[in-house]
């Protein structure tokens, strides 16, 4: 892979990074409202004072000047003041971050362990009782809305079997293997939840794309070689086909994020998903911004990786 | 024809019935309904959504117990004669409540969808006969959307226009208006892709340049004839956004940001339901079941659709 396919690729996020945050902001500068509208009511307070108010957090100035004073601020990482956590929200959202990150990075391992053989053996036999089954299966997997799946495994193995703990604690005392045993039985569900919902709209990718390679002339050459079936399928089949899906993995972000924020709210996971439900909840408008730039920042990151592991996988790519 | 002789006549006619007698002809919506037969599961799934759907609509005029009936007496019961589905913690008929909620659910679905479509179409003709300048434009647009967190922008939204419009349209309206435009605001991009694909591929061929040698106008053009060429994926791609935009509305009322308490939708009765679990499981399956079910069949039979309308797909 070229360096310049590489500035080129990071070049391509600077504006979609710019036109996100003018649509955050275009939705924040038109909503309507006013910060000081409080204020206006208040007897109290005499007009020139909230003048002088307005005029000083630069309310008036032209919409342009507003949005370059926004994001310079967004940029140096001031991203306001909690008022329901009493904190920065900066602070806040990286003491979040981790436990999003680990729930979703672990999750998306699960659904690739899941799809990439399930896609793979209905891809070599297309039309079969097996290929029938895995898709019929898939498309349960994804109609089913993971606050029903959430709700139905701790209607299971919580209530009913009593295996699982249903809310996720991030303060268990204790340290080594027991902590670490804990830390992950009461890690299961979430996992799981989103797991299973992503590998299910996986399936169907890892086999379409199979699908694809598998007529090529190059599979028939490796056959006619007399190469084993099972080697033509894992050296030249499965990695040829998995390259469209990294970019697939990476472009359902937007996807993964939105069930996160689900499965946190069910779970009571503390990571950024939930922190953003409760602060819509008590109206604390910093966070929800911050957060959901975080979203925004986070998607964009993983388009990028996307891209960059799709040239480095298929380097055709990066010479086009 | 004038001028042919009798003779002739006789002996053209019956070759078309005997062509017609040994290969049957379709008319293009028999023939997708013959495809469409083929996906088994489409099949069952159209019997059973318009099972639910005539249930939703006409369930309320012969069961007719009130949503809000409150009975403290018979509150968090199981099913049972008297209420078919169980009661919820306020002693609600359930069933009464699921079928006035099915109307709301299903009725953003489509809203929405037509939405989503709407934009869609609107989007990717004019980038497909635009091209140049105003395409590229376009595009960069439906990738930007594309890469916006959808879920997270859906409450944002929500979050800082619901009390504007529910004070200017009322509880309901307001929150419905809000959520379709904005469920079908975020969705319209892979129409606007596939209907711009179509619309590079279409406008290259013979009938659209016969069309156009024999002086049709612009809008002529796309509105007759490149555009019901173009139908096909599109209604495929409506079909699932109804679904997706089922599931959508059904997560921000399970997150206690869609609609409010005194409108049942089926994420709102979830959302009441979650922390009842233990002691009334069934107030929370029935609600659940009814958005999977819905959920499932419509994917399956825009499956079916995809199979029956588009052309690439078709395998015999």
């Amino acid at each position: 892979m070229s360096r310049q396919y590489l500035i080129r690729r990071l070049l391509i996020a600077i504006p979609a990074l710019f036109g996100i945050s003018v649509v955050l902001f275009g939705v924040l500068a038109m909503a309507p409202g006013d910060p000081f509208e409080e204020l206006a009511t208040n007897p109290a307070v005499p007009p020139e004072v909230r003048q002088a108010l307005r005029a000083k957090f630069g309310l008036d100035d032209p919409i342009w000047q507003r949005y370059l004073h926004w994001l310079w601020a967004m940029l140096q990482g001031d991203w306001g003041f909690s008022f329901t956590s009493r904190m920065d929200v900066d602070t806040l959202i990286l003491q979040r971050l981790p436990t999003t990150l680990i729930v979703i990075g672990s999750s998306q391992i699960i659904a690739i362990i899941i799809a990439i053989p399930i896609g793979v053996l209905a891809a070599t036999k297309p039309y079969s009782v097996f290929d029938q089954i895995a898709n019929t299966i898939a498309f349960i997997g994804f109609s089913l809305p993971t606050f029903f799946t959430g709700l139905l495994l701790i209607l299971l193995f919580s209530i009913q079997l009593d295996w699982l703990p249903f809310v996720y604690r991030a303060d268990i005392p204790g340290s080594g293997l027991p902590w670490l045993w804990e830390h992950i039985k009461q890690s299961i569900m979430p996992v799981m939840v989103l797991g299973l919902f992503q590998g299910a709209s996986l399936v169907r990718y890892v086999r379409s794309a199979v699908l694809d390679v598998i007529k090529l002339d190059y599979v028939t050459t490796a056959r006619s070689k007399g190469i084993g079936e099972r080697k033509v399928i894992t050296k030249h089949v499965v990695r040829n086909a998995l390259i469209p899906v990294v970019t697939l993995v990476a472009l359902q972000m937007p996807i993964v994020f939105g069930g996160a924020i689900v499965t946190e709210q069910i779970f009571r996971v503390p990571g950024i998903g939930s922190l953003l439900i409760s602060a819509m909840l008590s109206n604390d408008t910093p966070v929800v911004m911050g957060v959901t730039f975080v979203f925004a920042c986070l998607v964009i990151l993983f388009n990028l990786i996307a891209d960059i592991l799709y040239g480095w996988l298929d380097p055709r790519i990066a010479f086009r | 024809m004038a001028g042919s002789t009798p003779a002739s006549l006789s002996a053209e006619t019956p070759a078309p019935v005997a062509a017609a007698r040994s290969t049957p002809r379709f008319s293009p919506a028999a023939d997708a309904w013959r495809r469409f037969r083929r996906h088994r599961l489409a099949v069952v799934s159209l019997g059973v959504l318009a099972t639910l759907i005539l249930a939703i609509l006409l369930g309320p005029l012969i069961w007719r117990v009130p949503i809000n009936e409150i009975d403290f007496a018979a509150k968090l019961q199981g099913p049972s004669l008297k209420h078919p589905l169980g009661t919820d913690d306020l002693g609600q008929d359930l069933l009464a409540r699921l079928l006035y909620g099915g109307r709301i659910s299903l009725a953003v679905g489509l809203a929405a969808m037509v939405v989503a479509v709407s934009v869609g179409v609107l989007v990717g003709a004019i980038a497909g006969m635009a091209s140049g300048r105003v395409d590229a434009a376009l595009m960069w647009l439906t990738d930007l959307f594309l890469s916006l967190p959808q879920l997270p922008l859906l409450l944002l939204v929500i979050y800082l226009f619901r009390d504007k419009l529910k004070g200017v349209m009322g509880a309901e309206g307001g929150t419905f208006l809000l959520i379709i435009l904005i469920i079908g605001g975020l969705r319209w991009m892979p129409v606007a892709r596939l209907v711009r694909a179509q619309f590079l591929s279409l406008r290259e061929k013979e009938f659209v340049e016969a069309a156009r040698a024999l002086g049709a106008s612009r809008s002529r053009l796309v509105v007759r004839h490149i555009l019901p060429n173009a139908l096909g994926p599109v209604i495929v791609a409506g079909t699932i956004d109804v679904a997706a935009a089922i599931l959508a509305e059904s997560t921000l009322s399970f997150l206690g940001l869609g609609f409010p308490p005194d409108i049942p939708t089926w994420g709102r009765v979830l959302f009441d339901a979650k922390d009842y679990l233990d002691i009334a499981p069934h107030w929370a399956l029935f609600p659940g079941a009814a958005i999977f079910l819905a959920v499932l069949t419509i994917n399956f039979i825009g499956d079916g659709l995809r199979d029956a309308l588009d052309p690439r797909r078709v395998i015999g």
